[in-house]
């Protein structure tokens, strides 16, 4: 049955056969003790079959009707009826990253945020990100009001007081995170000609600094370019995270898919190179990947400009030898090409972007897939003056700063010396809505609205626009920060007003409407965005890469041999400015399985050499200092980690973001290196890593609902193959029966189906999933899944109902510790999104025994929670392991509220969908495949007194997913696009749909349950299948 | 139940009476302007008029929160009478005699301005106004009188007081007849004894019925158990079914708003104030501003003098923004998703099928079970309306071989996620 030799395994455990894996793999539940809500010494058993009875007794006796109030509005806004959604067209911007969102309220609270389709960068796509951060709104810690000396205190002081301290102040710095926002630096223009010596200090917390410097070298021009992955044929990435914290991944993510998606009119795709130290999204998803030190990735890129302008015929620049697999070959792809290749770099050094920037001019990328003419705007942030300022904050230079909606203590570089400087400036102001680590340590806090609750525009990009407006009345006593500056300013101008003034006088006279200033801002703001059409043609190169190079050369080494460090970004947390919204936190990593921590990433050859193991949850702590800064942090074996590096990711080790995420993991900002004028996330000297041999535990869900080694669960090809065979590595599983070999659709128990309206499905490219994991925190707003913290992630009980499987493969079977070695060095890594196949012969409905959980006509497995008693029986016979069972009340309960905001705050609740049971203790539940957006779009077509149109109805994991890896539809109408893809032609109300598409494959065919998922092979473009 | 019954019979015994008053001296009293036209497609378009803006407080033939309106071309000039349905305040304010009289008469209160209505509409509406909707007197009567018999008719059988005072009467009857039998066994005995008879005829005579063997028989202790057994099990069942079924809940409102009144009397759609029921779930309980829409104008009930304690309560809220918080009487559990737009605008359910005669209720009570039983039961025998459908074709064409309606149960009515989710 299996086509290829690779061995897949979903964590080390599993590839070495750790007795522990092999036991708990057998159970579907642990056996655990039940460490929550013990009720005294007597058992719960014991005491709930006494009280048993009486109990019943009691609550039959004392049932009335209870006194449910209903509150009308006095005076009902026309457009808001309850439980009718409302959908405002708003924008995400925090940190730089950017998104344009539509917003759904449902009686005037925002309770989920989808991408806005009109909007040409992310094309109605979101992030895990993006989608988590409408918690935050309802975050308890948010400030009630302005504060003004640790004090709560009301507006008219705290402005009496910042007003007059600005003046006296001298020279006021606003520190910020990049400002994209034409209409905010207006306002900080109005502050600045009120108080004279005001300057903007931009930093991110995820630099990429060294690209704007190296533009400015290179072009003549400091800025980000913008890229274009879809139009590039081979994509060469050195350490750039594209697709999971890169700049801007969901539009890097998007446009990446569109150059994998294959198909028989269409079978071809990009090939993608990755040069990295720290296995991450980009890296998983690549071709060809190579391990690198940090300490050669310098190297590797003057080596492929060597390689590159031996082709083009240009000069060659001298460069120490290094040996990096691929490279050569990423060299001849790459020419091959020309004109349509990209090479990207991760690194913050303003040297190596210069020698990319130069590769990119030899390749022909300037102007197609690279476009220095037409900016992206989301880095501005400035390492070399941010580095200025916390100089001359510790000289005392700095008379006021104003700490704009960003947080430098934490996530700066040398937070800890603006945290030590703060006091020495005269007059100390943050606009964060929360006391964090900056604006605890301020003399006034003068709290911003929510981004959901404000009034801004952003332009991104060059030509693009977008505007946000307020989704909800602010819930709080806060103040939009751009009108807090205006009244500092003494311009009593709403910024609303300012607002609409600044776009009439500089957006609208760039447009030809037609129409008046109302329509043109009216019609913007229900579309959210506005592109300016406007090309420029690609700057021509001013600099010179031989300057570059020579430093590129220098301070780089072939053969280091000290521990390096790689402080990276996981694709959940991202820079930590969300790091209080559990959805996040609780959100496996794509890549290590783990919830809840920060870890340090080893190589397995280190842990080897240490004498460090790791089974399941099981591991030890390291202690790793960095030029004489010390954490103490677990370790995570990582295949794929090059020998000798280690990785660290930030966002976490907040202190002051709140309770959810307080003492989560470690500070990794604090190891930064902003030594060279610039922030270093490789850091390459000055490391040493001792392990420990204290044990912790990481709750990881890698091995959890593990498929028991049945391994045409993964079906996998190369493109020549496929070119050749459009079914190439599909797995065709045969019964043997009466003499003859069948196919296991011919071998039923069941009469089979009829689905004489609809038949939904789910068809799950496993080409373009990246695994970024946006539609599982999608599925968990959507259908309020509750959050169960890290101890109750230990004992194997998370409920996400969206799970991607992460699968390593590699060639050598791993009987010994130096054989795991080879296994773990540089693994291929398959994803593969899992949630309820709503099979057709589901195994889970015949044993059920209260018939709680049933099929439909429609073919949707139905879990009926308030049928179910909770034997779990149904999840022991799903052969997917997609229900989840819960174990706790975890809503209204004491035990949960620090980690289950969502369903235990008052304010946490409002974000919960009002059409979604918030299930209760003891009862089994799963993906519904969003069973109430099925019913909302019957009934709006039943109302219209029509037919259901394909994309009426979609559910929120495939709405979220950047790439559209999932596709769902009407197998029913075979006009549906999910037909259309499995290639459905006949329309019948079959049950068992006769589909035509070679790669479409069920998972665990064999067993013919007939699911209404189909997944299709994952091709690579290798030359051959080998991992 | 009887009672009630008759009361309503009454009550509209009086009603058409009034109104056969009312419409004679109409029809003796007001004869229409000539000027207003008197043809079927203006009476049409005034209906509408008439049911948009009028309905409210006037009747045609009847006084009402405001006067009758028939005639009222005759009783005025047709311009006047125009102008005062457009701006009454201004033809009151000019110091119209008659107008002036009829807004004292009517105790001051001012109908709102209709200024949108074009001139057009005026004159559909006052061809509405007289010659719209005439009753013929005999016919009404005779109407009337058919209502009554059907109330009669409805009636017949015999009312539950009755029943427990025959039962009694019977009970006494057969004790009657058991003492008189006993009477006449004794008696029989008696005589029986005087004669001369054999050994076992004289037994069987002198013979005494043992009670005790006769509790004490298996037979007795069985049934008697059984009995027991099956009652207890009976009653715990029946409660247990009715646990959380608040069936004929009536709680007491913040205002003593009266269905009957608004819905029966005055026939105002139930729409105009449940404004969520035909597109979404929530029918929604009216806001405040929408019973301002009416309340700005009428203060009291029919007519009384000053403003009702009940609906000060109204301007009480919209003067202190502070919401009416009105007691929910329909409490669907949480675990059950239902829509009302489903039901009422692609099921053409009327509100009355599961709300009950909502029309006649003085205060609103929950009329059917709610229990998932009873909502069942409905999807097993409601057909659907699929004519003009596009959504049901497929469907309908699909059970086109079928001899049996097409049915909610059969496109899935039953399923448990078509409401648990």
């Amino acid at each position: 049955m299996k086509e290829n030799k690779k061995t897949y395994w979903k964590g080390l455990e599993q590839l070495n056969n750790d007795p522990e894996f092999v036991k708990n793999a057998d159970r579907e539940f642990p056996e655990l003790p039940s460490t929550l809500n013990e009720e005294g010494s007597a058992s719960r058993r014991d005491f709930l079959k006494v009280m048993g009875f009486s109990l019943a007794a009691a609550s039959l006796a004392a049932c009335e009707a209870p006194v449910r109030k209903m509150i009308p509005y006095v005076n009902k806004p026309v457009d808001i009826n309850p439980s009718i959604p409302n959908y405002y067209a708003s924008t995400y911007a925090t940190g730089g990253d950017y998104a344009s969102i539509v917003v759904k309220t449902r009686e005037g609270r925002p309770i989920k945020i989808d991408g806005n389709e009109l909007s040409p960068i992310n094309k109605g796509k979101v992030n895990a990100i993006v989608e988590g951060s409408i918690l935050s709104l309802y975050d308890k810690e948010r400030l009630a009001g302005p504060y003004s000396g640790g004090q709560l205190s009301d507006w008219k002081t705290v402005d009496a007081q910042a007003k007059s301290a600005l003046a006296s102040a001298g020279s006021v710095k606003i520190v910020s995170n990049t400002i994209i926002s034409p209409s905010t630096m207006q306002a900080i223009q109005q502050l600045a000609n009120a108080n004279g010596n005001v300057e903007v200090i931009m930093y991110d917390p995820l630099s990429n600094y060294g690209i704007t410097i190296a533009a400015e070298t290179y072009y003549g021009a400091a800025v980000l370019p913008s890229y274009s992955f879809d139009k590039a044929k081979t994509i060469v990435s050195f350490g750039a995270d594209f697709l999971g914290s890169w700049i801007s991944p969901i539009e890097f993510a998007r446009q990446y898919a569109q150059t994998r998606k294959i198909s028989k009119e269409k079978p071809e795709m990009s090939r993608h190179y990755q040069f990295e130290s720290t296995l991450s999204l980009a890296g998983a998803n690549a071709d060809y990947r190579t391990p690198i030190r940090a300490s050669q990735s310098g190297l590797a890129v003057l080596a492929l400009y060597n390689a590159i302008a031996k082709k083009a015929g240009a000069a060659t620049v001298s460069a120490p030898a290094v040996e990096i697999a691929h490279l050569d070959k990423a060299a001849a792809d790459l020419w091959a090409s020309k004109g349509a290749s990209l090479v990207i770099s991760g690194s913050n050094d303003p040297n190596v972007q210069v020698v990319i920037n130069a590769i990119n001019e030899l390749l022909g990328s300037n102007g197609t897939t690279v476009d220095f003419a037409n900016p992206a705007y989301y880095r501005k942030g400035d390492d070399a003056k941010m580095n200025q300022f916390v100089t001359d904050l510790n000289a005392g230079k700095v008379g006021g700063v104003i700490f704009y909606n960003c947080n430098p203590v934490y996530d700066f570089a040398r937070g800890a010396e603006i945290a030590a400087g703060i006091a020495k400036a005269k007059v100390s102001i943050s606009t964060n809505g929360t006391l964090n680590e900056t604006s605890s340590l301020v003399q006034i806090v003068a709290p911003d609205h929510h981004f959901l609750e404000s009034w801004n525009d952003f332009e991104p990009k060059k030509g693009h626009f977008s505007l946000a407006q307020p989704t909800i009345s602010p819930l709080f006593d806060t103040r939009q920060a751009q009108e807090s500056f205006l009244v500092w300013a003494g311009d009593t101008t709403s910024y609303y007003d300012f607002l609409q003034n600044n776009w009439q006088g500089e957006v609208f006279t760039q447009v030809e409407t037609g129409g008046t200033f109302q329509e043109f801002w009216d019609q913007t703001l229900y579309n959210g965005v506005l592109a300016i059409n406007s090309t420029s043609a690609p700057l021509a190169p001013v600099g010179d890469v031989s300057a570059a190079a020579s430093a590129v050369a220098k301070a780089y080494s072939a053969d280091n041999s000290t521990p390096e460090l790689v402080i990276y970004t996981k694709v959940g947390i991202g820079n930590g400015a969300y790091a209080n919204v559990p959805w996040l936190q609780e959100l496996s990593d794509p890549i290590s399985k783990a919830t809840w921590d920060n870890y340090l990433t080893v190589s397995q050859k280190w842990a080897n050499d240490n004498g460090v193991t790791q089974s399941e949850e099981h591991t030890s702590k390291a202690s790793i200092t960095v030029n004489g800064k010390s954490l103490i942090v677990p370790i995570l074996i990582q295949p794929g980690q090059a020998e000798g590096t280690f990785g660290l990711a930030v966002g976490y080790g907040r202190t002051k973001a709140g309770r959810v995420a307080n003492g989560v993991g470690v500070n990794a900002y604090e190891l930064l290196d902003a030594s060279k004028g610039f922030v270093n996330f490789d850091i390459t000297s000055g490391v040493e890593v001792s392990a420990t041999g204290d044990s912790y535990k990481i709750a990881r869900t890698q091995t959890h609902q593990t498929f028991m080694g049945r391994e045409n669960v993964i079906q996998e090809s190369v493109l020549s193959e496929y070119q050749k065979d459009a079914s190439a590595g599909r797995s065709h599983p045969h019964i043997y029966k009466d003499g003859e070999f069948v196919k296991p659709s011919k071998i039923s128990l069941w009469s089979g189906h009829q689905y004489s309206q609809h038949h939904w499905g789910l068809a799950i490219d496993m080409n373009s999933c990246i695994g970024c994991s946006a539609c599982s925190v999608a599925c968990q707003v959507e259908n309020n899944v509750a959050v169960v913290g890290k101890q109750e992630v230990l004992n194997r009980r998370e409920m996400a109902w969206i799970r991607i499987d992460r699968y390593y493969s590699s060639d050598a079977p791993a009987d010994d510790l130096s054989a795991m070695e080879v296994a773990a060095s540089n693994p291929e890594v398959t994803f593969q999104p899992m949630m309820c196949q709503q099979c057709n012969n589901a195994p889970c409905e015949t044993v059920c025994p209260v018939a709680a959980t049933t099929h439909s006509s429609e073919g949707l497995n139905q879990m009926t929670y308030n049928r179910c008693i909770g034997t779990r029986y149904c999840a022991n016979n799903c052969p997917y392991k997609v229900r989840r069972f819960n174990w706790f009340k975890y809503h209204d309960n004491k035990d949960f509220a620090g980690v289950n905001v969502a369903q235990n705050d008052d304010l946490g609740k409002m974000v919960l969908n009002p059409d979604v049971t918030v299930r209760a203790r003891g009862v089994m539940e799963k993906c519904s495949m969003c069973v109430q957006r099925i019913q909302a779009g019957k009934l709006e077509a039943k109302r219209e007194k029509r037919k259901v149109k394909d994309g009426d109805i979609n559910v929120a994991c495939a709405v979220a997913c950047p790439t559209d890896a999932l596709v769902f539809g009407d197998m029913n109408d075979s006009n549906s696009k999910v037909s259309q893809l499995l290639k459905i032609k006949e329309n019948t109300t079959s049950a068992l749909k006769e589909v035509n598409e070679e790669r479409a494959y069920h998972v665990l065919e064999e067993i013919n349950v007939s699911p209404n998922v189909w997944y299709f092979t994952k091709i690579r473009n290798k030359d051959l299948n080998e991992a | 139940m009887l009672s009630k019954r008759s009361l309503v019979g009454v009550r509209l015994n009086f009603h058409t009476l009034a109104v056969l008053f009312f419409m004679l001296i109409g029809m003796q009293a007001f004869a229409a302007d000539p000027s207003v036209a008197n043809s079927d497609e203006a009476v049409a378009a005034g209906k509408t008029v008439f049911n948009a803006n009028c309905k409210q407080c006037h009747k045609l033939d009847q006084k009402y929160t405001g006067p009758a309106l028939r005639g009222a071309s005759d009783r005025a000039p047709v311009e006047t009478v125009k102008s005062f349905i457009k701006n009454s305040s201004a033809v009151i304010a000019s110091g119209n005699a008659y107008y002036s009289n009829l807004y004292k008469e009517f105790n001051s209160l001012m109908m709102p301005a209709h200024e949108f209505l074009t001139d057009d509409d005026l004159n559909n509406l006052l061809a509405y106004i007289e010659y719209g909707d005439k009753v013929d007197p005999a016919a009404a009567a005779a109407a009337s009188a058919g209502a009554e018999g059907g109330e009669v008719a409805e009636g017949g059988g015999i009312p539950s007081e009755y029943l427990t005072i025959i039962l009694g009467v019977l009970v006494v009857v057969l004790l009657l007849i058991l003492v008189v039998l006993g009477l006449i066994i004794s008696v029989l005995t008696k005589y029986l004894k005087k004669q001369d008879l054999d050994e076992d005829d004289k037994e069987f005579v002198s013979q005494k019925t043992n009670l005790g063997k006769v509790f004490k028989s298996d037979m007795f202790v069985v049934i008697v158990t059984a009995l027991v057994v099956a009652l207890v099990a009976k009653t715990a069942l029946d409660g247990l079914y009715s646990v959380g079924v608040q069936q004929g809940y009536a709680p007491e409102q913040p205002i003593a708003y009266s269905h009957a009144l608004h819905a029966g009397t005055l026939e105002i759609e139930c729409q105009y104030c449940h404004t969520g029921v035909e597109i979404g779930r929530s029918a929604n309980i009216p806001s405040a501003n929408i019973c301002m829409n009416c309340h700005t104008h009428v203060q009291n009930v029919q007519g009384a003098e000053g403003v009702s304690p009940e609906i000060q309560k109204i301007y009480d809220a919209v003067d202190n923004n502070q919401p009416i918080e009105w007691v929910r009487v329909h409490n669907l559990p949480d675990l059950a998703y239902f829509n009302h737009s489903q039901h009422v605008v692609v099921g053409e359910v009327e509100c009355q099928t599961c709300h009950g005669p909502i029309q006649e209720m003085e205060v609103v009570g929950q009329h059917s079970a709610l229990t998932m039983g009873w909502c069942i039961d409905c999807h097993r025998q409601t057909e659907i309306t699929t004519e003009g459908n596009a959504y049901y074709d497929k469907l309908v064409q699909i059970h086109s071989d079928s001899k049996d309606a097409l049915k909610v149960k059969d496109i899935g009515g039953l399923e448990c996620a078509k409401c648990h989710y």
